[in-house]
C-alpha cells in the first residue's frame, strides 16, 4: 500500500469517526411522542426465543399507532437495541436509550434477569420503571423497597411454586413429596438461580431432596447433566432454560430416556422454538403457562387487519399467535396501559417515566378491561398496590402432544403463605445493603 | 528423564482418576460404562472439528480459529437448503460452497499474510471467524434448524442382562462414529495414495523445500483448506443431527483447542486420540468429580467441564508439550 | 506548515528525552488535556458520556494492558477478560469486606491481585510461547468464568450469582453522575496512561520489545526471559485487572461472571489489532473505534433513510469487525496508530513534499 492510500484509509477512519461523533452528539428533534425503547435479542444463541418476543412486542406498538392513532392521541416511538441476552450489552443499551424522546424512556423491559439484576440499582436514579413481566426479582414484588421493579403476573418464586403444587397434586397431596426426589436443570445466570430459593424452602417444608443442575451458557453442552439425571434418577425434573438450551434439555432427555412426561418447565420453557427442534420427543413435555398457550383472539384479527395486512408486520403472518409472540404483546400492552393509566392523572401528552410509574402501581386491568383490549383468554386480571407489583399471582400447567401446547393442569395460585416470608426477608436484606429507604405502603397509597 | 518421569505421574494420576469412580464403589458398572460412552461420542465430535483444524496447520501453519465458525457455516448450509431439496443434493451444494469458501479465504486471507508470524495468522482467522458468524446468520437465519438423517433419537437399551439397568445406546451416535471412522479412512488413503495427499504431505514437511521441486503452494492451500471445510461439513451434519443447527455450535467447537494441543498439531490420529480423551476426562470430571467438589467446597453447582479440557491440556503442555502425536520440534524457549 | 520543528533544537539529553520532543505536539496535547477536562464535561450530553466516552476510557485502558503484553512482549493472550474479572471481583469483595478503604486504594489491590492471578497464568509462558500461550490464556478464560460464577464467596452467597455495587466515595466526592464518571475515569487513564509510556520507554519496555523482536537473542544481550515475560504478564494484568474493576464499579454498576466472558476478550485484542499493536496512543484509537462503530452502525440505516432490522445491524456489524481484522493484519499490521504517525509525517512536509 502507497503511502498516500494510506493517507486515504486514515482520511476514511477519521471520517468515520468523526461522523460518529456528530451523529451521536446531535440529538434529533422530536414530536409530542411516548418513547419506548426495545431492549431485544436477535443474534446469538437466545434469538430462537428471542425473536418472536420482539416481533409480538414492536408490533403492539405499531398496532396502537395504526388503530388507536397512538395512546389517547400521543404516538409511540420505539428504538430496538439488540442486547444478545448479554447483561453488560444491556445495561449499554439502557444508558443509550434512557434520555431518549422528549420525556425520555417511558419504562424498560429488558426480557433478561440479568439486565433486571444490573438496572435495578440504576433505574431509580433515572427515575424509570422496570417491568419485567413473568421475570426478574422475586423480591421486587415488594413495592415498598422495589419501588420502580414491577414483574407483572409472576415472579419465579410463582412458578416455582405452582410447579410443586402441581406435581404434588400429582402425587396425591403436598405430603407425599416426602422423600422424592426434584432436580432442578437450570441455565447458570441470574434467572436459573432465582427459583432455587423457594425450592429451597418448599424442600424444607416438605421433605424432598432438591438436585441442583447448572448448565452454562449458552446450554449445547449437556451430556453430562442428563447422565447425572439417570444417575440420580430424580421423580421429577424442573427446567429453568432459554433459547438453545431448552430444545437441548428435550433432546437430551429423549437420548438418555428421561420421560417427558416427568419433564416441567417454566413459563419460558414452553414455546414452540423449545419442542419443535427435538421433533416426536418432546411429545409430553410440560411447561408452564400464565393462563393461554400460543392462539388468536380479537387482538390478533386487529393486528393482522391494521398492521400485517398492510405491510407493516415485523415478522411472519404465521408467526403471530405463538407463544412468545403473544407474550411480547401482552408485555408492551402492559407498559402502554401503564402510560393509559398514568394520563388520566397526569393528562393526554408524553408522560415522564415517573408519572407512568405511577400509572404502573395503579394498574387496574380486570376481565372486562382485558376483552376491551381484545385479550380475553390470554391473560390473567391484574392489579397492583404500593405493596404488591405483581398484581397477578396465577398460573397453569400446559403439555405438547408433538403438535401444539394445551392446558393439563391449573390454575393454580401461588401460595403466598410461602413466598411472602421469602419476599419480605430479601427485599429487607436489599433495602439494608443498598440504603434503600423503604416506603410506608399504607401512607402512599393515596398519593 | 525427569522428562519421563512427569509423562509417567500424569498418566497415573489420570488413569487412578479415570478408575477411581468404580474402585471406590461411587458408580455401577453399567453407568460408568455409559459416562465413558457419552464421553466417547462427545470426543468423536470434538475429534471431528479438531481433525480440520490439524489439517490446515500441517499444511499451511495456520492455527485456525475459524474452524468453529465453518462447523456453524456448513451446517447451517445444509440445513437450509435441506428444506428446498433432497438432504444429499443440499450435502453436496454445501461442499460445493465449503470449496468457494476455501478459495475466498486462500486468496483474501492467507495469500497476503503469507509468511507472516503464526499468531498474525491466528488473529487472521479470528476475523474470519466473525466474518462468518455474521454472514452465516444473515444469509441462513438464526434460528434453531434441523437436519434429518432419518435415525430414529430414541434410544436403545442393550446388554440388559449384564449390567443392571443395561446401558443406553443412541443410533445418531454409532452413526456419528461411524462417520467420523469413514472419514479418517478416506482421509488417510487420500494422503498415502493420491499425488495430491503425497503433495500435502511435502508441504506440511517442509513447504520451502516442497515449493523448489515444484509444487504449487497456493492450489495446496485451496486444497487442504477445502479439505477442512468438508470435514467442519461432516462434523456439522453429524452435531446438527443430534442437537439441533445453532450459533452456538461455533463457541462449542473451542473446545477443539485443547484437543489438538494433547495430540499435536500435526498428527491426525492425535486429534482422534486428543478428542477422545478430552470427551471423557471431562463428562467423567463433571459426572463423578463434581458432586465431590460441590460438596467440599460448598460450590454453586458443578460445571467444571467448562474449564477441564483447558486445564488438562495446560497441564500436557508443562508436561509434554508436542502433545501426544506430535513431532518433537517445537517451539520451546 | 505549522508543524515544523525547524529550530527547536535538544541541547540536554533530558529534552533528548521527552515524552514529546516536538513543540507542536507538546501545544497539542496540551490543548486535548484542556478540552478533554474542561471543555468536554460542558459540551457533551450524558448519552454521549455513557454510551462512548465512559466505555471507551475503560476499555482504552484494558486494551493498553493486553497491549504492553501482546504488542510490547510479543505474548498472545486471548483470555484477558479473565483478568479483568479478577479485578473486579477484587474490588467487589475489597468494598464489601473492607468498607473502611478508600476506593483508589481499593483500586490498586484489585489491580495487584489481578496481576498476582496474571503471573500464575504466566508462569506457563516459560515454557511455551505462540499458539499454545493461546491455549493457556484460554484455560485462563474458562477456569475464572467459573470460579466467579460457582464459588459463593466471591458474590457474598448472592443466590442469583450477580453482584452489584454502591456509588464510589473518594474523600466525601460522589462518582455518581456522568460527567463526574467521565472525569474520575480520566484522572485515572491519564495516570495511568503516562505510566505506561514510561514504562515502555524504560529497560522494562525495552527487554519486552527485545523478548518480542527475539527472544533467544534477548537472551544472549542479558536480558533474563523469567523476568521479562513475568513482568510483562503482573503489569498487563495490574491494568487489565484495574480496568476490570472501573468496568464493573463505574460503568455496569451491577454484573455476572458472564460480562467478562470470552467475547470481551477478543474485543480487547480486536482492539489492539486495530489500533496499533505496540503503541501506547493505539489503545486509544482501537477502543475508541470498536466502543463506536456499533453505535455509528446502529444510527447509520436511519440517518441514510435505510430500513434495517436490529439483527442485519447487528450481524452486519460482526461481519464488518471480521473483514477490519483481516484487513488491518493485511495493509496495515500496525494499525490506526500507525496511519496516524504517517498522517503526522506527512503532515510535517506539507505543502511542500519534495
Amino acid at each position: 500500500m502507497k503511502l498516500t492510500e494510506k493517507i486515504r484509509v486514515l482520511a476514511v477512519c477519521v471520517g468515520t469517526v468523526a461522523a460518529a461523533v456528530a451523529v451521536t452528539a446531535s440529538a434529533p428533534v422530536q414530536a409530542q411522542e411516548q418513547f419506548f425503547p426495545a431492549l431485544v435479542y436477535r443474534t446469538g444463541a437466545y434469538a430462537p426465543n428471542g425473536v418472536p418476543f420482539a416481533n409480538g412486542f414492536v408490533d403492539y406498538f405499531k398496532l396502537v399507532n395504526a388503530r388507536d392513532g397512538g395512546i389517547n392521541g400521543v404516538m409511540i416511538s420505539y428504538e430496538e437495541c439488540e442486547t444478545g441476552y448479554a447483561t453488560d450489552r444491556g445495561v449499554e443499551c439502557y444508558e443509550r436509550l434512557k434520555g431518549k424522546g422528549p420525556t425520555g424512556a417511558t419504562l424498560f423491559q429488558p426480557l433478561s434477569t440479568g439486565i433486571t439484576f444490573a438496572l435495578t440499582d440504576k433505574a431509580p436514579k433515572d427515575k424509570i420503571p422496570l417491568v419485567t413481566p413473568g421475570y426478574g426479582r422475586g423480591d421486587s414484588v415488594d413495592g415498598a423497597v422495589f419501588k420502580w421493579n414491577f414483574p407483572l403476573g409472576g415472579t419465579y418464586w410463582d412458578a416455582a411454586d405452582i410447579l410443586i403444587q402441581h406435581v404434588g397434586k400429582k402425587e396425591g397431596g403436598l405430603d407425599k413429596l416426602d422423600g422424592k426426589k426434584i432436580a432442578l436443570v437450570y441455565h447458570d445466570s441470574p434467572y436459573g438461580k432465582e427459583p432455587i430459593p423457594l425450592l429451597e424452602a418448599r424442600s424444607k417444608l416438605h421433605g424432598f431432596e432438591l438436585l441442583l443442575l447448572p448448565v452454562t451458557h449458552p446450554g449445547v453442552e449437556q451430556k453430562a447433566t442428563w447422565l447425572q439425571i439417570r444417575q440420580q434418577r430424580p421423580d421429577y425434573v424442573f427446567l429453568w432454560g432459554w433459547g438453545v438450551m431448552n430444545s437441548t434439555s428435550i433432546k437430551e432427555a429423549v437420548a438418555t430416556g428421561y420421560a417427558r412426561e416427568k419433564m416441567y418447565g417454566v413459563w419460558w420453557s414452553g414455546a414452540e422454538p423449545d419442542v419443535v427442534p427435538a421433533g416426536d420427543g418432546a411429545k409430553g413435555y410440560n411447561a408452564l403457562v400464565f393462563l393461554a398457550s400460543g392462539g388468536q383472539g380479537q387482538v390478533h384479527k386487529d393486528m393482522i387487519k391494521y398492521v400485517y395486512d398492510k405491510g407493516q408486520g415485523t415478522g411472519n403472518k404465521d408467526e403471530i399467535g405463538a407463544v412468545l409472540y403473544n407474550r411480547g404483546m401482552v408485555s408492551s400492552m402492559l407498559g402502554v396501559e401503564a402510560v393509559k393509566r398514568a394520563q388520566s392523572r397526569y393528562g393526554k401528552k408524553p408522560l415522564t417515566g415517573e408519572q407512568v410509574r405511577w400509572g404502573l402501581e395503579n394498574l387496574a386491568l380486570d376481565a372486562a378491561a382485558i376483552r376491551k383490549l381484545g385479550f380475553e383468554g390470554f391473560m390473567n386480571p391484574i392489579r397492583t398496590t404500593c405493596s404488591d407489583h405483581q398484581g397477578a399471582h396465577s398460573g397453569g400447567v400446559q403439555t405438547w402432544d408433538g403438535k401444539k401446547w394445551s392446558i393439563t393442569g391449573g390454575p393454580y395460585e401461588s401460595d403466598l403463605k410461602v413466598i411472602q416470608p421469602l419476599i419480605r426477608a430479601s427485599a429487607a436484606n436489599y433495602a439494608v445493603e443498598k440504603k434503600v429507604p423503604a416506603r410506608d405502603c399504607a401512607k402512599d397509597a393515596s398519593s | 528423564m525427569r522428562k519421563n518421569f512427569n509423562m509417567i505421574v500424569l498418566g497415573v494420576a489420570l488413569m487412578a482418576g479415570l478408575i477411581a469412580p468404580l474402585v471406590t464403589g461411587a458408580s455401577s458398572a453399567g453407568f460408568y460404562t455409559e459416562v465413558l460412552l457419552g464421553g466417547l461420542m462427545a470426543g468423536v465430535l470434538y475429534s471431528l472439528v479438531a481433525l480440520g483444524f490439524v489439517l490446515i496447520f500441517k499444511a499451511s501453519g495456520v492455527f485456525n480459529f475459524a474452524q468453529g465458525a465453518m462447523v456453524l457455516f456448513a451446517a447451517l448450509s445444509v440445513a437450509r437448503m435441506a428444506e428446498m431439496m433432497p438432504l444429499w443434493a443440499a450435502i453436496l451444494l454445501a461442499v460445493g460452497i465449503m470449496v468457494a469458501l476455501a478459495f475466498v479465504v486462500e486468496r483474501v486471507v492467507l495469500r497476503p499474510l503469507v509468511n507472516q508470524d503464526p499468531v498474525v495468522l491466528l488473529m487472521a482467522t479470528l476475523g474470519v471467524t466473525y466474518f462468518l458468524d455474521g454472514f452465516g446468520q444473515t444469509i441462513w437465519g438464526s434460528d434453531i434448524y434441523e437436519i434429518n438423517l432419518g435415525i430414529a433419537k430414541e434410544p436403545v437399551m442393550i446388554l440388559g442382562n449384564l449390567f443392571e439397568g443395561g446401558i443406553l445406546i443412541n443410533k445418531d451416535d454409532v452413526a456419528a462414529t461411524v462417520a467420523a471412522a469413514l472419514l479418517v479412512i478416506l482421509l488417510a488413503l487420500f494422503f498415502q495414495k493420491t499425488k495430491t495427499g503425497r503433495a500435502l504431505r511435502a508441504v506440511a514437511d517442509d513447504h520451502l523445500a516442497a515449493q523448489s521441486i515444484g509444487i504449487p503452494l497456493n492450489r495446496i492451500w485451496v486444497i487442504v483448506w477445502s479439505l477442512a471445510g468438508v470435514v467442519a461439513l461432516v462434523a456439522g451434519v453429524v452435531w446438527g443431527a443430534k442437537l439441533g443447527v445453532q450459533f452456538s455450535i461455533s463457541q462449542v467447537a473451542l473446545k477443539a483447542l485443547p484437543v489438538v494441543i494433547l495430540g499435536g498439531f500435526t498428527s491426525i490420529p492425535g486429534a482422534i486420540v486428543g478428542g477422545l480423551i478430552i470427551g471423557v476426562g471431562e463428562k467423567m470430571a463433571e459426572v463423578f468429580l463434581a458432586p465431590v467438589m460441590v460438596k467440599a467446597f460448598d460450590l454453586a453447582g458443578g460445571g467444571i467441564e467448562n474449564w477441564f479440557a483447558y486445564v488438562l491440556a495446560l497441564l500436557f503442555l508443562l508436561v509434554l508439550p508436542q502433545g501426544l502425536f506430535g513431532e518433537k520440534h517445537i517451539d520451546r524457549v | 506548515m505549522l508543524y515544523r520543528e525547524n529550530g527547536q533544537f535538544k541541547t540536554s539529553y533530558r529534552q533528548d528525552q521527552q515524552m514529546l520532543p516536538i513543540l507542536q505536539d507538546r501545544i497539542f496535547m496540551g490543548l486535548l488535556l484542556l478540552f478533554v477536562y474542561v471543555g468536554a464535561p460542558f459540551i457533551f450530553s450524558d448519552y454521549f458520556f455513557l454510551s462512548i466516552l465512559i466505555p471507551f476510557l475503560i476499555l482504552s485502558l484494558a486494551a493498553l494492558g493486553l497491549n504492553l503484553l501482546v504488542g510490547y512482549c510479543g505474548q498472545i493472550s486471548i483470555g484477558h477478560a479473565a483478568f479483568m474479572s479478577v479485578g473486579a471481583y477484587a474490588a467487589y469483595n475489597l468494598v464489601l469486606r473492607l468498607p473502611q478503604l478508600n476506593f483508589l486504594v481499593v483500586l490498586i489491590l484489585a489491580g495487584l491481585i489481578a496481576a498476582l492471578v496474571g503471573l500464575l497464568f504466566g508462569i506457563p509462558s516459560l515454557r511455551i510461547r505462540g499458539l499454545y500461550l493461546a491455549v493457556a490464556t484460554l484455560a485462563a478464560q474458562f477456569f475464572t468464568d467459573w470460579t466467579f460464577a460457582r464459588v459463593k464467596w466471591f458474590t457474598n452467597y448472592a443466590p442469583s450469582g450477580s453482584v452489584s455495587t454502591a456509588t464510589i466515595d473518594l474523600f466525601g466526592w460522589h462518582v455518581d453522575s456522568p460527567v463526574r464518571k467521565y472525569l474520575f475515569l480520566l484522572a485515572v487513564v491519564t495516570l495511568f496512561a503516562v505510566l505506561a509510556k514510561n514504562l515502555v520507554r524504560s529497560h522494562i519496555g525495552r527487554a519486552w520489545m527485545a523478548m518480542r523482536d527475539m527472544d533467544v537473542a534477548a537472551e544472549v544481550i542479558g536480558i533474563r526471559p523469567v523476568y521479562a515475560k513475568l513482568t510483562a504478564f503482573g503489569v498487563s494484568s495490574f491494568y487489565v485487572g484495574v480496568a476490570g474493576a472501573l468496568w464493573g464499579f463505574v460503568h455496569l454498576g451491577s454484573w455476572e461472571p458472564l460480562a467478562f466472558n470470552i467475547t470481551l476478550s477478543l474485543n480487547l485484542l480486536f482492539m489492539i489489532i486495530i489500533g496499533g499493536m505496540g503503541s501506547v496512543l493505539g489503545s486509544f484509537f482501537g477502543a475508541f473505534f470498536i466502543v463506536a462503530l456499533p453505535i455509528l452502525l446502529n444510527r447509520a440505516p436511519e440517518w441514510i433513510g435505510v430500513d434495517m432490522s436490529t439483527a442485519m445491524v447487528s450481524h452486519l456489524e460482526s461481519m464488518i469487525f471480521g473483514s477490519l481484522i483481516v484487513f488491518f493484519l493485511i495493509v496495515e499490521p500496525q494499525g490506526l496508530a500507525r496511519l496516524w504517525a504517517i498522517g503526522k509525517e506527512k503532515l510535517r512536509l506539507w505543502p511542500f513534499p519534495h
